[in-house]
């Protein structure tokens, strides 16, 4: 999967649990700042992504995971 | 302040989410229609008057109905004006979120337990409701919710009039609400035979063979009787007191010859400062079992001889709606007083030869001068029993 290919899944994934507009969905997008999602709402993003992705993500690698693009690398850093 | 130096109690707002109507005109209008066929759902509710997308979906069904309910009771009420320090929830359920336990016990078997909501536990908590209502409204005196069975709406009410009797709250949002008609409860209440086989809500009938499950949820706000006369608010009625036993005799059947629900009757007459001479029309938990309806007719015969008060069940539209019904009941109660009207008890066609009392059937009837007692029995042998009244009533009693 290329990294746009990629990045439009972890999007859908995004807009689905956050309700929020694809265009706010950028790599600089902070969660509480920008996206009003809360720390359980990350978690749930966490999980449609080892879904989607059919990745596993531990909850210490969260730590200091503020933001889409932080959330994006750790993803991407899974599937190779 | 009456002379008792107890503070009055006025119900100011009233919004209902119930299988006959959302919001006061329809639900009442409803009362004295047919009842809905099939399962009792509230099939034309839509959270999004209330609910973004995202919080609709961290929000169980129930608690849907709590904050809907409420809104409509404030949005009713006008203008408070109250301090939110002074301002509480007390708002019912029997089970909470159960839909969505359901839903997440699915997913923990078929995919695991990484898959488990987040959102799981917030969800179906009993005090979602209250919780959300506070939150919505900033509301932050004391906000609690009563769970016990189908009187939890009921009793909701009573502690939520004591908050504002006692000096703690000038205005309480108070009520109940349930969603439980999950696969998982359906099959539970099938399981115990509460459920009516042939699907028609009968009270106090011959042929009344259970109760019909159901769904919904009723809010009132409750207001400290001076400030809702300053601030020109329409009163519905007054709430004057009420009462909470137990039966302490089994888990599901009620005491013999409805020996809790007499007592619970008198202790809610006492506290409202009222006599059984008073009562001009009751309310009745009517669910429809054969076991509830005989029980609590014997305790009504037995409180006010025959045929007593003027009688209504209003189950046999609405369905037992569990941890909702005494609020849907209160709500009723509220419009019963400001229209004068009782609405009738759909479904019963033949009174049971052992039941000596004046029910409403057919369509409503004028309501009497007088109080409204509005009864609610759980399973657990919780009894729980609300006084109303017009506002300004007084007592034919001696020294009221």
């Amino acid at each position: 999967m290329d990294n746009e290919a990629a990045f439009d899944k972890f999007k859908s994934c995004a807009v689905e649990v956050l309700q929020v507009p694809a265009e706010k969905i950028t790599l600089e997008a902070k969660f509480t700042d920008d996206l009003e999602a809360d720390s359980l709402e990350v978690v749930e993003l966490v999980m449609a992504l080892e879904e989607a992705f059919d990745i596993t993500v531990e909850e210490s690698e969260l730590d200091g995971v503020d933001t889409i693009g932080q959330a994006f690398d750790l993803v991407t850093s899974k599937i190779g | 302040m009456t002379v008792s130096g107890r503070r009055r109690v006025a119900v100011t707002g009233v919004g209902v989410v119930s299988c006959c109507g959302i919001g006061n005109d329809a639900f009442f209008a409803g009362l004295s229609a047919a009842a809905p066929l099939g399962e009792h759902r509230v099939h034309d509710f839509d959270p999004s008057p209330w609910f973004d997308v995202k919080q609709a979906r961290r929000a169980d069904r129930f608690q849907q109905f709590s904050v809907a309910s409420a809104q409509m009771a404030l949005d009713d009420a006008g203008d408070l004006g109250v301090d939110p320090a002074r301002a509480g929830v007390i708002f019912g359920t029997g089970v909470g979120g159960l839909e969505t336990l359901q839903q997440q016990i699915t997913v923990l078997v078929e995919k695991g337990p990484r898959r488990v909501s987040p959102f799981l536990v917030p969800m179906i908590m009993g005090n979602a409701g209250a919780a959300a209502i506070s939150m919505r409204f900033g509301w932050r005196g004391p906000c609690e919710t009563v769970v016990t069975a189908c009187a939890a709406g009921t009793q909701s009410i009573g502690n939520a009039a004591r908050l504002i009797q006692s000096g703690r709250c000038d205005a309480v949002m108070t009520g109940g609400a349930e969603a439980a008609m999950a696969g998982i409860g359906i099959a539970a209440f099938t399981n115990m035979t509460a459920l009516s086989s042939s699907g028609v809500s009968r009270p106090f009938d011959r042929r009344r063979d259970g109760f019909v499950i159901a769904e919904g949820g009723a809010a009132l706000l409750l207001e400290e009787l001076d400030r809702a006369v300053d601030r020109g608010a329409h009163i519905y009625a007054e709430v004057l007191g009420s009462a909470s036993t137990a039966d302490a005799h089994h888990i599901t059947a009620p005491a013999p010859g409805g020996a809790g629900a007499l007592a619970c009757m008198e202790l809610a007459l006492e506290d409202a400062r009222v006599t059984a001479a008073d009562v001009a029309h009751v309310n009745a938990h009517g669910t429809s079992t054969p076991l509830n309806d005989l029980a609590e007719a014997e305790a009504l015969e037995k409180l006010f001889g025959t045929p007593g008060p003027v009688i209504t069940s209003i189950k046999g539209v609405t369905g037992h709606s569990l941890g909702a019904a005494g609020a849907i009941e209160a709500a009723c109660c509220a419009l019963t007083i400001d229209r004068r009207m009782i609405p009738p008890t759909i479904g019963l066609e033949e009174l049971d030869p052992e039941m000596h009392l004046d029910v409403v059937t057919g369509s409503a009837r004028q309501l009497p001068p007088g109080v409204v007692l509005s009864n609610s029995f759980g399973f657990g042998g919780h009894n729980g029993c609300l006084v109303l009244a017009p506002s300004g009533f007084s007592s034919s009693a001696a020294g009221n």
